[in-house]
This record gives C-alpha cells, sequence and structure tokens, in this order.
C-alpha cells in the first residue's frame, strides 16, 4: 500500500524531497518543501498528491494538510496554467490598484479565487509584493510586472 | 515557597507553577480556556489575563496571561482591577462574534465551560451585527459527535488529542478565523482515548454522541461515584442515569489512577448496561430448551430447593464481579466448593502480582508511571488490554523533554517549549510484545518476539543487570538484553510492565526478576502489573485455592456461577465440561453461552445498580455506588446468593465478614463511608439541586409524587435531597461547583490543582508491603497461538455496549509470510481449522514483522475456541468472501447524520 | 571609505557576480576574520557599533546575539536571515538580494562566525524569484571560492548556508513563526521566554536577523564602530534604507544617514507630492506603523524620535496618504490585509481583526453608525498593546487605525454622517 501511493509521485519529485531532507534534521521538516516541488510539477495539490507526499515523509495526511492549508501559495484546489497573484495592499491601493484589478477581472471574466474558463489563469489577492515603488503590481506565474494601469493591464494578456 | 501579593491578599504559592495554578489553587476564580491541568499552557485565549505590576510605584500595570506567568516572589497582581476585568470581559465578546445562539439545543449546556466563563466574566451585551462563520461537520465514529460552528478555537482538542494521546488523524486546518478542527475525511477517530475529546473540549463541538442519542440535561442526570468494569486499573468514573437507563459515563479525577482520562472503553462500554440482551427477568428453562420468565421469589424458591437437594455442590465466582458477591456464593456452596473463576495459570501470576504489592518492591500508581524515565514493557500490549496505561506511558517518554527543558530554565507548564526543546527526544520505552503495538510509534526499541522468547529475553535482561554472562543466550540476545539492562540501570525512575494477558507465568517471571534485581542494586525500579479483570486481584485475594479445572474436575451435580461465562477460559472444552451438569444456576448480566445452557438463570444488577468493591491491579480497594435502583427483578448478585441461603443482611456486614476472614482485605471498609455516614444528618445527594420533572414524570399515571426509591445500602440517596459540596471524593456523585457547571469544577476539590482530593484520594491501598519476594525460574509454555488483545473485543461486558460492538474486528489469523506460503494463501484469503467437529474459517492477515513461528488470533467471543488449544491443522478456506477492512477494525454502518 | 556601503554594489544593472564583489572590497572581512579574528571580539565590535535591527523592532543586535548561550557540542547553532519582507509598503530588502547577494552572504558569514553558527538559512519569499536565483548562484559561487562550507578559506570553521524559499504568509516574518515555518509546521508564533537563542530551530540556538541588518555587519567589521556611528546624523548609528510609496512623483527607496530628516526623504528624494495631490499624512515605517502628519515632517528618521511622537521608525520605508485618497478606506484596506493575515493563534486577533475590517468596510460603504467608532475604541484597547496577544501582529495592526482614529475622525464622523464616502469618485 505505501509502496503504491508513493509511486504515485515521480522519481524527479522523490529525488527532489529526498535531497530537501539531507539538510533537515528529521523528514517530516520537508514538508512545506515538499508541498512545493509536489506542486511545482502539477500546479496544486490534490488529496491524492497529499496522501503520497504524507507517506513519503512518514507522517498522516491530517499532519500534512494541517500544514498545506496554512499557506495561501500551497493550492488545495487546482489552478489555471498560471496564477496571478494581484496585490491588494495598502501601496497599490493607493496608485489605483483595487480599479486596475477591477479592469482584470473584467477582461478575464472571473473573480478573486476563480480560473478562467480556458484553465489558462487564476486571480488570487497577495499581500504586498515588495514592488511599492512600482504600485500596482502583480506576478503572473514567476513574472513580475508592474506600473499597471487600467490602460495597460488588458495588454499583458494578449 | 514563593510569596505573591494579589489585590489585596498575601499568597503562599507553589513555586514552578504559573499563576492561574497558583490563584485557582487558592479558589479564586480566574476564567480559562486553553490551558489544561494535566496539559500545561500556551497562552492562546487570552482568557486568564490579570494585571501585573512592575514594582511598589507602578499603578498602572499591564496585561499579563496568567496561564504563561511564573509565580516569583514578591510578584504583585491584580485581578479585579479595571482594565483585566474589561479586557476578560472582551475575549468573552470577541469569542461570541461567531458564536451560534446553540444553547437551548445545545449538548453542552448546561455543564458548559463557555458558559461558565461567559457568566464569570460578566460579558452581556451583544454588539456585534455581522455574519457568522460556519462550518461542515464530519463523521468521526459512532463515539464522537461534531458540531464546528461551536468552536471557539481553542486549541484543546488537538493539542489532547496529538500531543497528549498521540493520534494523528484530527489536526487544525486553514487560519485566521476559519480554523477546523477535524480530520482530513469523515471517518472513525483513531485513537482509543478519542472520547477524552467530549469532556476537553470547552463547548460543544466534540459531544458524546452515545449521550446524544438519548439525551438528557446535566442538571437532570442522577449519577454516582463508579469504578469502570472495561479491565483492572480501577479507573474511576462518574456514571450518569435518567429513566432507568444508563446515558453516560465521564471522567472521575483521581490523583493517582486515571487523573483525567478515560480509554473510549471504560467511557463508551457501560452501554452494555442498555444492551438489548440484559436479563431482566428470572428464567427457568423448560423442556423445548427454552426459558420461562418466572417471577424472582418464585425462581429463588425453586433454586433454593435444588441447591439444598443436591449431593454436590460447586459455585464459580468471578473477577468481574463484586467481592461482596464472590463473598456470598463463597458463603452459599462454602470455602471448598468456591473457586473465583480463574484458571490455575491466571491465580498462579495474580499470587505472584500480590506477592510484589506486598514487598518493598516500588509499586507506582498509573499517574506515577507518567514520572518513569525508563520503561520496559515485556509482553502486554497495552493499549489493548490496560488501555489507560497506555496514555500514561506515552507521558513518560516525554521525561526526557522535561529534563531537557528544566535544564535551561523552561518551566514545565510552558507546554509549546517543552515539546520543542524536546524535539522528538524521547524517553526511552522498550516494547516487547508477538505483533504490533500502538505504542510502536513512541518506544525506543521494539521487539517481537514470541511469547516464550520473551521470557527468555527478561531472564537475559536480569543476568545483564547482575553483568552476569548466562552463557545459554545467542549474541544477538545478549546485546540487546545488555543494551536494555543498561537503559533501566542509567535511569533514575526505571518502570517495569507486565501482565496476564499472554498467560505466560515465565514473563511475568523474568518481569518481577528484573525488578528485584534492580531493587537488590539499590536502583528504584517500579512494577507494574495489569491483569484481565475489574476485581482480578480482588477474587485471587478473597480465595485462590480452586480453579474452574479443580471445580469442572470433580464434576459436582449442581454449579453456581457468578457473573461468568466460562467459555472465555474453558474453550474447547466447554461444552464437555458442561454436560454433566444437572443444575447450572447462573446469576449474570447479559445473555451468554453460560447462561445459554443454565438451567435457571437470576437477573443480576450491574455494576450500575449495584454497590460493589473492587480491588485493582496495584491493590487499590475501591467502592463502587449504585446509580439508580435496578428495575423490576434485577437484583445485587450478593443479595440474590443470600436469599439463596434465606439470609438478609446488610452490605456493610459483608465488608465486615470479609475484612475479618481476609486479614490482606481488612481495608475495604475503609475504602468508603458505610451506609450509616452522614454530613450533619443529611446523605449524599445522586442529583444536582436542579433536577426536575420528579413530581412531572409519572403525572400522566398518578398526580401524586412517588418516594423516591429509597437506599438502605449506601451513604448516598435516590434524589436531589442531600449534600453534594462537602462530600468525601469516594462519596462524589458529579461534579460541580458554584459557577462550574462542567468537569473544570474538579480543581474546587483538589488540594491544589492537579493534586490529590481534599478529602483523601478515593480508595485503600490494601496491600503495603510487609512481605518478601525473591527472584524465581523463569518458565516456557512452548505455545504457538499468540492471543491479541482488542480494546473493543476482548472485554466481556463492554461487548454488548451497541455501538462499541460496531467496532470489533472480524476473527482472523495473523501469520508470517512464511507460515501463509506454506498454507498457500495470501493476505484477505481464509483459513480453516476444525474443533470439535465444527468447522472455523477466519481471514488471513500476512505479517513479516511477527515471529516466523507464531499465530496470532484476537481475543473476540468469536476466537474463543481458541483459548486453550496450540495445535490445530490450518487449510486455505474454499469459497472465501474477503471482509471489507483487512481485520483491524471495522465499522459496519455508517451512522453519519 | 563609502558614505553609502550598503548600496556601494547596487548600479542598476544587474547583480554584483563574485569577482566583482572582491575587486570593491567584497569578503576582504571574511579572509582578515574567518579563522583568525576571537568570535568575542567581534561580538563586542556589533555591540559598540551600536547596530539597531533594520526589520522593524530596532533591537540592538549586539544585545541581541550576546544571549546565545556558549556551545554546548549538542547540535548545530543556526543563524537564520529574515528575507520574508512582506510589510506592505516594503521594499528594500528585495533590493539588495537582487542587486548584491554577496553582501548578505558575507554578512552572514561573519555574523555565524561570531555566533559559532554552523548552519544558516535565508527564509526568502516565495515571490521574490529573481532574488532566489541570485542568492542561489552567489552561494554556489562563494562555496566554489570556500568562502561557505567546511573549512571555510582553510579554517576549522564550517558555515552552511541555503535558501528556504516560503510557502507565503505575511506572519512568517514574525522571528518565531519563521522558525516554526522552516521547521515544516503551521506558521504560529512562539511565545518567548523562552527566545530562540536559547530554543530556536529545532530546539537550538538560533539568531534571527533581517537582511539589512546583516548586509550592514561585513562594513562594520572592515572600518570600525566608530565609522558606523559616524555615519548617522543624530543618536541612531550607521546608514538606513529609506523609501517611500504612494503618490510621490519619484517613489523609491535610497540609502541614507539613520537621522535623515522625513522632510528631506519626501521632498529631496521623493520628489514631493505628484501635482494634484498634497501630503496627509503617512506611516513612516510601513503598515503597522502610526500615522504620522505633516506636522512631523520635520522629524528626524531615528527610533527614539519617532517613537515619542507616538509611531514608530518601523522598515523606515513611509506609505504616503495623499489628500484624494480617503483614509477611512486605506485604513480599511489596512484592516483587511492584518485580518487575513492573522494565523488564528489568539483570540483578539483573530477574532477581533475581522470585526473591526467588518466596521470599518461598513463605514466606508456608507452604512457606519456613531456607535461603531465607540467599538473601534474598545476593540483597539481590546487588541492593541503587547502583551494582550501572542505576538506584535495584531498591535501593529491597531498602530494605524488608532492613530487614524486621532488625525482623521472627523473624516470617519463625516463618512457616518453623509452616509457615503466624501472620496468617492476620486481616481
Amino acid at each position: 500500500m505505501k509502496s503504491e501511493l508513493i509511486n504515485a509521485l515521480s522519481r524527479a519529485e522523490i529525488d527532489a524531497i529526498e535531497a530537501e531532507i539531507t539538510h533537515l534534521p528529521d523528514r517530516k521538516s520537508a514538508a512545506i518543501d515538499a508541498l512545493k516541488i509536489v506542486q511545482s510539477q502539477r500546479g496544486w495539490i490534490s488529496d491524492d498528491s497529499l496522501s503520497a507526499i504524507a507517506k513519503l515523509l512518514n507522517m498522516s495526511a491530517a499532519e500534512l494538510d494541517g500544514i498545506a492549508t496554512f499557506y495561501n501559495l500551497i493550492f488545495r484546489h487546482p489552478v489555471g496554467e498560471q496564477v496571478i497573484l494581484f496585490c491588494d495592499s495598502v501601496s497599490c491601493w493607493l496608485m489605483n490598484g483595487e480599479k486596475v484589478c477591477s479592469k482584470l477581472q473584467r477582461t478575464l471574466g472571473i473573480q478573486h479565487g476563480e480560473t478562467t474558463a480556458d484553465g489558462q489563469y487564476t486571480l488570487l489577492p497577495v499581500t504586498c509584493l515588495g514592488d511599492c515603488d512600482h504600485a500596482p503590481a502583480m506576478m503572473v506565474g514567476e513574472s513580475l510586472h508592474h506600473d499597471l494601469t487600467v490602460d495597460n493591464i488588458e495588454a499583458i494578456f494578449k | 515557597m514563593p510569596t505573591i501579593k494579589v489585590d489585596n491578599q498575601k499568597l503562599v504559592v507553589k513555586d514552578g507553577d504559573n499563576l492561574l495554578q497558583a490563584l485557582l489553587s487558592a479558589g479564586i476564580d480566574i476564567p480559562y480556556f486553553c490551558w489544561h491541568p494535566a496539559m500545561g499552557s500556551i497562552g492562546a485565549c487570552r482568557q486568564c489575563a490579570v494585571v501585573q505590576y512592575a514594582g511598589e510605584d507602578d499603578t498602572r500595570g499591564r496585561i499579563v496571561m496568567s496561564c504563561m506567568t511564573a509565580v516569583t516572589d514578591q510578584a504583585r497582581f491584580s485581578v479585579a482591577t479595571q482594565s483585566a476585568d474589561q479586557f476578560r470581559k472582551s475575549v468573552i465578546e470577541n469569542l461570541m462574534l461567531n458564536h451560534p445562539h446553540d444553547c437551548p439545543v445545545c449538548e453542552e449546556g448546561g455543564e458548559c465551560h463557555l458558559q461558565d466563563m461567559t457568566v464569570m466574566s460578566g460579558h452581556s451585551v451583544r454588539h456585534y451585527e455581522g455574519k457568522k462563520t460556519t462550518y461542515r461537520n464530519q463523521y468521526l465514529g459512532p463515539f464522537i459527535g461534531h458540531e464546528m460552528n461551536r468552536c471557539i478555537t481553542c486549541y484543546r482538542c488537538v493539542r489532547y488529542y496529538q500531543d497528549h494521546a498521540g493520534g494523528h488523524d484530527l489536526n487544525a486546518f486553514g487560519s485566521r478565523d476559519r480554523v477546523f478542527f477535524g480530520r482530513v475525511e469523515s471517518g472513525l477517530l483513531e485513537s482509543e482515548f478519542a472520547g477524552n475529546l467530549v469532556e476537553v473540549c470547552p463547548t460543544g463541538v466534540f459531544t458524546d454522541k452515545t449521550f446524544s442519542k438519548h439525551y438528557t440535561r446535566k442538571w437532570d442526570l442522577q449519577s454516582s461515584p463508579t469504578i469502570c468494569q472495561g479491565c483492572s486499573l480501577g479507573c474511576n468514573t462518574y456514571t450518569s442515569e435518567r429513566y432507568g437507563q444508563l446515558r453516560r459515563v465521564q471522567n472521575r479525577y483521581h490523583h493517582q489512577v486515571n487523573g483525567y482520562f478515560l480509554c473510549d472503553r471504560g467511557r463508551f462500554g457501560a452501554q452494555f448496561v442498555n444492551a438489548e440482551s440484559r436479563i431482566r427477568q428470572a428464567g427457568i428453562r423448560n423442556s423445548q430448551g427454552l426459558y420461562d420468565a418466572t417471577e424472582l421469589k418464585t425462581a429463588i424458591g425453586i433454586a433454593r430447593s435444588i441447591i439444598s437437594n443436591a449431593s454436590t455442590i460447586k459455585g464459580i465466582g468471578s473477577p468481574r464481579a463484586s467481592l461482596e458477591s464472590n463473598q456470598a456464593l463463597r458463603e452459599l456452596v462454602g470455602q471448598n466448593n468456591y473457586s473465583n473463576g480463574m484458571t490455575e495459570v491466571e491465580q498462579a501470576m495474580l499470587q505472584k502480582i500480590i506477592d510484589v504489592l506486598r514487598s518493598p518492591i516500588p509499586t507506582p500508581s498509573m499517574m506515577q508511571t507518567e514520572q518513569c524515565d525508563a520503561v520496559l514493557v515485556l509482553g502486554e500490549d497495552v493499549t489493548n488490554f490496560a488501555p489507560r496505561l497506555a496514555l500514561s506511558l506515552r507521558q513518560a517518554t516525554q521525561n526526557r523533554a522535561k529534563t531537557l527543558a528544566l535544564g535551561v530554565h523552561i518551566p514545565l507548564w510552558h507546554d509549546a517549549a517543552v515539546r520543542e526543546i524536546g524535539q522528538t527526544d524521547r524517553s526511552p520505552l522498550v516494547i516487547v510484545t508477538p505483533t504490533e503495538d500502538r505504542l510502536d510509534e513512541v518506544a525506543s526499541h521494539v521487539l517481537r518476539l514470541a511469547p516464550d522468547n520473551i521470557a527468555l529475553l527478561g531472564d537475559e535482561i536480569c543476568h545483564a543487570i547482575k553483568d552476569e554472562d548466562n552463557g545459554t543466550a545467542s549474541d544477538n540476545v545478549s546485546s540487546v538484553a545488555r543494551e536494555i539492562a543498561g537503559l533501566l540501570k542509567q535511569a533514575t525512575k526505571p518502570l517495569i510492565v507486565a501482565g496476564t494477558s499472554l498467560q505466560h507465568p515465565g514473563i511475568l517471571q523474568a518481569a518481577l526478576n528484573i525488578a528485584i534485581t534492580l531493587n537488590q542494586q539499590n536502583i528504584s525500579a517500579g512494577f507494574f502489573a495489569c491483569a484481565s479483570e475489574s476485581n482480578s486481584l480482588g477474587v485471587a485475594m478473597l480465595d485462590n485455592q480452586h480453579s474452574i479445572s479443580d471445580i469442572m474436575a470433580e464434576q459436582p451435580e449442581t454449579l453456581v456461577v457468578l457473573e461468568n461465562d466460562l467459555q472465555r477460559r474453558l474453550g474447547d472444552r466447554f461444552d464437555a465440561s458442561l454436560a454433566g451438569i444437572k443444575h447450572l444456576i447462573v446469576l449474570d448480566h447479559l445473555d451468554n453461552p453460560t447462561v445459554s445452557v443454565s438451567t435457571l438463570v437470576l437477573p443480576a444488577a450491574t455494576f450500575a445498580e449495584a454497590e460493589g468493591t473492587y480491588v485493582n491491579n496495584e491493590g487499590r480497594a475501591q467502592r463502587s455506588f449504585a446509580t439508580f435502583n435496578p428495575a423490576g427483578d434485577i437484583t445485587p448478585s450478593y443479595e440474590l446468593l443470600d436469599q439463596l441461603r434465606s439470609v438478609k443482611r446488610h452490605i456493610d456486614e459483608i465488608h465486615h465478614v470479609i475484612a475479618n476472614s481476609i486479614p490482606t482485605l481488612a481495608g475495604i471498609v475503609a475504602a468508603a463511608p458505610a451506609a450509616s455516614f452522614r454530613i450533619e444528618g443529611a446523605k449524599i445527594a445522586r442529583m444536582t439541586h436542579r433536577a426536575s420533572g420528579r413530581t412531572a414524570i409519572d403525572a400522566n399515571i398518578s398526580v401524586h409524587e412517588p418516594t423516591p426509591p429509597m437506599d438502605d445500602d449506601s451513604p448516598l440517596v435516590y434524589s436531589m435531597e442531600g449534600q453534594h459540596e462537602q462530600a468525601p471524593a469516594n462519596l462524589r456523585a458529579y461534579s460541580w461547583a458554584p459557577g462550574w457547571n462542567s468537569n473544570q469544577s474538579n480543581h474546587k476539590f483538589q488540594q491544589e490543582v492537579g493534586g490529590s482530593e481534599r478529602t483523601g484520594d478515593p480508595g485503600i491501598l490494601v496491600l503495603t508491603g510487609g512481605g518478601e519476594i525473591k527472584t524465581g525460574d523463569v518458565t516456557l509454555t512452548h505455545r504457538r497461538l499468540v492471543p491479541e488483545l482488542h480494546i473493543f473485543g476482548s472485554d466481556e461486558l463492554t461487548n454488548s455496549a451497541a455501538d462499541l460492538a460496531t467496532l470489533v474486528t472480524a476473527p482472523y489469523l495473523r501469520m508470517h509470510g512464511t507460515t501463509a506460503q506454506s498454507l498457500g494463501v495470501v493476505q484477505d484469503d481464509g483459513v480453516s481449522f476444525e474443533v470439535n467437529k465444527q468447522r472455523f474459517s477466519f481471514a488471513v492477515i500476512v505479517d513479516d514483522s511477527m515471529p516466523a513461528d507464531s499465530l496470532a488470533y484476537p481475543l473476540i467471543p468469536a476466537t474463543v475456541v481458541l483459548t486453550n488449544l496450540d495445535d490445530i491443522q490450518l487449510s486455505k478456506a474454499e469459497s472465501w468472501t474477503k471482509a471489507p477492512a483487512s481485520g483491524q477494525r471495522m465499522i459496519t454502518t455508517d451512522r453519519s447524520q | 571609505m563609502t558614505q553609502s556601503p550598503l548600496t556601494r554594489n547596487i548600479q542598476g544593472n544587474g547583480p554584483t557576480d563574485i569577482l566583482a564583489y572582491e575587486a570593491s572590497g567584497g569578503y576582504l572581512a571574511a579572509r582578515d576574520n574567518i579563522g583568525k579574528a576571537d568570535p568575542a571580539d567581534l561580538l563586542q565590535l556589533i555591540k559598540d557599533s551600536n547596530l539597531l535591527g533594520r526589520g522593524g523592532a530596532g533591537f540592538p543586535t549586539g544585545m541581541k546575539w550576546s544571549f546565545v548561550p556558549p556551545a554546548d557540542g549538542n547540535g548545530h547553532r543556526y543563524l537564520v536571515a529574515n528575507a520574508d519582507e512582506m510589510e506592505p509598503g516594503t521594499f528594500k530588502d528585495r533590493l539588495i538580494m537582487e542587486n548584491d547577494p554577496h553582501q548578505l552572504i558575507e554578512g552572514m558569514l561573519l555574523s555565524a562566525y561570531t555566533l559559532a553558527a554552523d548552519v544558516g538559512y535565508i527564509f526568502i519569499r516565495a515571490e521574490y524569484h529573481l532574488a532566489i536565483a541570485r542568492l542561489r548562484s552567489a552561494i554556489s559561487e562563494a562555496e566554489q571560492k570556500c568562502y561557505l562550507g567546511d573549512r571555510i578559506l582553510g579554517s576549522k570553521y564550517s558555515f552552511h548556508l541555503q535558501v528556504h524559499i516560503s510557502a507565503g504568509r505575511y506572519i512568517c516574518g514574525e522571528e518565531t513563526a519563521l522558525l516554526n515555518s522552516l521547521e515544516g509546521k503551521r506558521a504560529t508564533p512562539r511565545a518567548k521566554p523562552p527566545f530562540p537563542q536559547v530554543s530556536g530551530l529545532w530546539g537550538r540556538p538560533t539568531i534571527v536577523n533581517n537582511v539589512e541588518t546583516l548586509c550592514n555587519i561585513p562594513h562594520i567589521v572592515n572600518h570600525g564602530a566608530n565609522w558606523f556611528k559616524s555615519l548617522g546624523k543624530g543618536d541612531n548609528a550607521g546608514t538606513k534604507l529609506f523609501g517611500a510609496s504612494g503618490r510621490v512623483k519619484n517613489p523609491g527607496c535610497w540609502e541614507l544617514p539613520m537621522g535623515t530628516s522625513i522632510r528631506e526623504i519626501l521632498e529631496v528624494h521623493a520628489g514631493g507630492m505628484q501635482d494634484g495631490y498634497m501630503l496627509k499624512g503617512f506611516l513612516p515605517g510601513g503598515a503597522s506603523t502610526d500615522f504620522l502628519t505633516p506636522d512631523h515632517l520635520d522629524l528626524p528618521m531615528e527610533y527614539e524620535a519617532i517613537q515619542k511622537a507616538g509611531s514608530r521608525m518601523g522598515t523606515g520605508l513611509m506609505v504616503v496618504l495623499d489628500d484624494r485618497a480617503c483614509p477611512v478606506g486605506m485604513i480599511a484596506n489596512l484592516e483587511k490585509f492584518f485580518a487575513r493575515e492573522s494565523c488564528g493563534f489568539c483570540t483578539p486577533c483573530r477574532e477581533g481583526l475581522p470585526w473591526v475590517q467588518g466596521i470599518l468596510d461598513k463605514i466606508e460603504a456608507g452604512h457606519g453608525q456613531a456607535a461603531d467608532l465607540e467599538v473601534l475604541e474598545r476593540q483597539a484597547l481590546f487588541i492593541g498593546a503587547i502583551g494582550n496577544t501572542h505576538c506584535a501582529h495584531a498591535p501593529g495592526a491597531m498602530e494605524p487605525l488608532v492613530s487614524g482614529l486621532k488625525y482623521f475622525r472627523s473624516e470617519f464622523e463625516q463618512h457616518i454622517h453623509d452616509g457615503r464616502c466624501p472620496y468617492a469618485g476620486e481616481s
């Protein structure tokens, strides 16, 4: 049973997780690293992924899920090909961020927490991206986009 | 001892306590949620806030959490000052923002810690106008209800379940004001101690589902102080009843025995009192083999005449029956004709246990075992045989963390800090059992050995302690033995745990030898023995002369059996043994195989319906009091047995008879006050002063108030007309104090929080030194079959608790892969064997971690035939249907609400 | 000797590789001291320098380090760089890590040596992809040149440094929550005492310092305590990365002497307010600091001076409120952030912040009532003092609220009176 579930993880995923564990005093300390590794391959953490990771780390699914559900960047629901993290903190707010985000929502046809019909984008709010001198800012996947306006936001998604 | 000043009061407090403990111990009411006397402080709820002043000149002070504040000499605090008072009100106010208006329909209402702390704080006006967070609930099994909307996020549940009980399937999910406490998905909570959640949770999130099915408010319940009948540990319980039905069991705090927690067998198993299979009337078997229900008087008359006309009469008592009932049987049939209902092997082992309890070898109480810093368990699957002990042994492994914490001045009540510094560093726990054990996961050493090899290892450890080379053991065994001996010798308080579950005298002897040898070397090693039933020790002390076999060998014409299903011990010899008995008179609570072949059955009262004295595994004689008057003809066994020889006497007289004839049991008289005990002329109330409906209950039958049932047997009354608050602990029927409606009130009765009762801890240790003990030879049994104990399934009575019965495993045989291969079977196949021309088929469990030559079976009713067998011929079962789960637990019905 | 040590290598065009870093004097302090200097002397140097923590609390770094017990040989000792920069309005650590990663590495190396720490982590927020890549590359370069790893520069000293990437949540910036997160757990803060110096990562002695704090170390080691003190204008030593965001002409971040006036930062470096906007107020050091007003422009950016004025210097990067943005809306935005980022451990934060958020939203939406202000004030008293809560998150949340009620009360009252936000329609 255990080997079946661990086999649900790819060799590459297992190797990457084991590599993290070598730096740590015990296996379960790699919980967050492991979740991120698997999520980077699959986009999100399904119940099956969670169970497989838990088994690999000698944790229960409950122990791991309590950790996974604490962190906003661990997705326990499917997300689009790219996740849009749109800053909604105070500096972006002062620079018209809310209106720009509304424009983006209209452009993509989704609200916060939703995914576009073609599965390309999921839109989520995020706390200050540390780019306040170029507010408003957002991340699309790993790319940072800033100095956003209601006029230039659309073009990014063409 | 530091002195602190609180408002205008000087208090001398205990060094090492936190301020909350000190204040509560001094009788000062401070509200709290997340602190727990058995789990320490975390500072989450912020409810216990007080003000601390920096010096004499500081008039403003600052808010501190009393649970997280150490007591230091000359420190100054205020509880009553406005800023602290307002802060505590605000905490309640903020907890109430999302709290549902459930009180009228919430199970917790009336014994709700949140209600109590809300009233204590004085917050009463609601200003919040927003919406409330709501959650979806989960099915958590037949025992625990789930209502997350009531949660105040105190984190007590996960701290108890994970940290204290070692459970893995309950956790906190999410964050901010949307934390969810539950499982990853609905399903049975895996921990055998999950039931304590219903008392640990300060609101109605986790509730007793068996109680909810037939619910009554606490203030309407009738309760009594009882002793759990589930095993030999003698945990103290409060049993409660309403309308003639047992409703629920709660923990009754005992400083030495069970502390604040029970196991699930004890908490939920007492429902057997309500089982459909209860024998409620006397019955006489007719010529068709069916029972004619008979009026008790008539049945007694018939039984009397059978007995007086009997050519030979014998009596078999029971280790699960009270001392009084066993004594009454003993007097009825005569000492030489009485057996205490155990096997010869068991009796010999119990005698050894009695010997060690009387010797100078330290025999710590269950709560004291939590202080032991190295534990060796020889043979016992504690979690399934003496379950509550497993919880204590888990705490014992934390002693390492405590030592580390004290080394850097972290106080022991600072729970998170102690756990952080301890990491996974545990005090040594050595588990030596034939098959997998729930304690394996916290053990430092796990050894899977056949019972004979366990005994031999124990012997080898003994030699290693003396630095002797036995010469006969293999290098492997020697080196392991040396390692274990080293661990025990290095410890300050090592503990050896052994018992009777494997029916192996050699293991028990080896364990005793280890304890004796360590003590001879001036190492204060403790010994803790586990026996099987609630009164195993008591009846062994009463009369250990004749075993069941001795009695059956004499082939009596008439046999009186007291509360004992003989098939459990006779196994495959049951039918043959009873075949020759002409008159089998049985007194019992529930239908069972022995009852089924009886000629006359008498309806015996259960522990909830009769007073009784039970001696637990550490020689503590404790009195259990009836919760309610038994209905109809149900009568205490001792009374029925006395009636069989036309004697009528008070139960207190029986105590004196026992005390006078058995010197070691002299102490049982003082185990609880006699029936004549009064407090300023008043008896002790079983019901609360708010109990309602007494006069209205039967108003549809008659408007005249019925006389409440009388209790002439004990100092308790079946009403609210009596004392409560001043009742001594051994008579207290429920825990309540003004403003403290829940069991959190128990601190009001303790000398200090978490300490002994003010009026003395219930029960008397009747075996206290004066005796001698020597090491002995370690013998082997050469048996292949190994019984596996199951917390749900191995105890006779609790098996009949409706909800618990759903958790009993299907029968299986656990075998090593090589055995399976030789039989041509794989996991989940079936194997068959024949006994007495009857074919049995059990599921196969393949387990390569177990000893290759052993064969294990669950000790449950379906496998009773194997009790005395060893040589069974197995073959692959034809047309076998795989059971849904692989043999451990099965829930037969999903009772999600 | 440079007046701007922290940004001396930051030209704006990519990070400094190790050769360029060495060429400009980098790793000189390491080469001169690792395996040679007495760590006790280095500790004294940092104490003498009066370096205060740059993450927001301003605690004396030397004093923090001095609480680490002597090495017991029973396990690892850890140095952690807090690179979880998520305080709204703060973007200074990103600048250094992206553009001069070796400075942080050298700073950590020297600090770890002083502390007898053998393992280091840079706990960096997940969104800082570029900084992560550059730090990892820099660590690799440093390892190749024996500045990291076993037997550094031929000495007996070993220090293994790793980047650890977070999975989100602002509370990870709280040092003990960070430790829990590094251990792979939920990021709930820990109660102190015990302090991380005694029981930190996996129960071992640990120091957590902000990135900017650590970047000062090589320079102090190179040039001494007096030099460092001389860099500051007033009471506080050294330079600081100050900045401004909001409707200023030139939002950004600049290394300036400690004690530089707020006016200079806003008017000279940030170029003053954008055309058509006036300064109404500002949070001097990020979201969890109290509002100050134009009356405070001449205050020096120093910890004590700002504290005396009723606020905190915090991270030193200002969030500027202009006269066309609604103060109530701004505070509502801040409280939404604080409520969302609560870890959920203690009652005042977990339950109290969403209530505050709800009331502010209500007022901003035009449905406020006078009684709401009383509730806000009562909640602020309940939540707003360190000691009332388990950590400083919720008290920080109350700073903009309490100061906002103090300075902009009339605006709150107008929302309530008018039944609408007077700024609605402003773009």
